[in-house]
């Protein structure tokens, strides 16, 4: 049965493991026909930046990873307005145009329309 | 109800409770666990929020056990439930879904 999914992605990328987990959990879900959807939170947003040159740090970057999620069917792609808007970035700065921002009451309707939340 | 939000971090060094308030709504449930329970203090930076929250309909709860081990049973917001770990399933099964701030 296809089922509603939202991923919650809340940490920066390289400081961590987690913001490559969800990456990569999206990804595998998407293998599954299920209705995904992808948000990003709170430092979660740091992973749209362009320019991110993660061969610096031995680790591969996610600006070339993200713009492949429409590539596997993974549509919804959400970016939550206030996180943005605490850290100065305005959304035409983000790596690609095709996410849509989201204020914290969209926010709160997104999450009530799903089956599973997964949170990282 | 809808969400059931778990919060495991102190709000006074994180800003992670912070931003569970900022989406929860009427129908939803708070449930502050590990460090997260500092949030139920009536010391807390967000008690204008949650209290805000609660005169709304939001549930917000404390895990006893949490509480006890760090000896804040008198320090709490009045408005903020204790529950144990069955109440924790209990809620977790009383919820469409579980958000888990971390």
């Amino acid at each position: 049965m296809r089922k509603k999914i939202l991923f919650i992605s809340r940490h920066a990328p390289y400081g961590s493991s987690i913001a490559k987990e969800a990456l990569d959990a999206v990804l595998t879900a998407a293998a599954y026909d299920q209705d995904l959807s992808l948000l990003f939170m709170d430092d979660g947003i740091f992973q749209l930046l362009p320019n991110q040159q993660a061969n610096a740090i031995g680790q591969k970057s996610f600006a070339s990873m993200l713009p492949a999620l429409p590539l596997y069917d993974v549509e919804n792609i959400f970016v939550h307005l206030e996180s943005l808007q605490a850290r100065g970035i305005s959304k035409n700065e983000l790596l690609f145009d095709s996410v849509q921002t989201l204020d914290s009451t969209a926010v709160s309707a997104l999450l009530a329309q799903q089956d599973h939340l997964l949170s990282f | 109800m809808s969400t059931l939000h778990t919060v495991n971090k102190s709000p006074f060094t994180h800003g992670t409770l912070a931003s569970c308030l900022s989406i929860c709504t009427d129908s939803d449930g708070v449930l502050l666990l590990e460090d997260g329970v500092f949030g139920a203090m009536t010391t807390t930076p967000c008690a204008t929020r949650l209290t805000e929250l609660i005169e709304q309909g939001v549930r917000v709860y404390a895990l006893i056990d949490d509480v006890k081990a760090r000896g804040l049973e008198k320090m709490l917001m009045s408005n903020i439930e204790l529950t144990d770990y069955v109440g924790f399933v209990q809620l977790s099964t009383q919820h469409r879904c579980v958000q888990s701030w971390y």
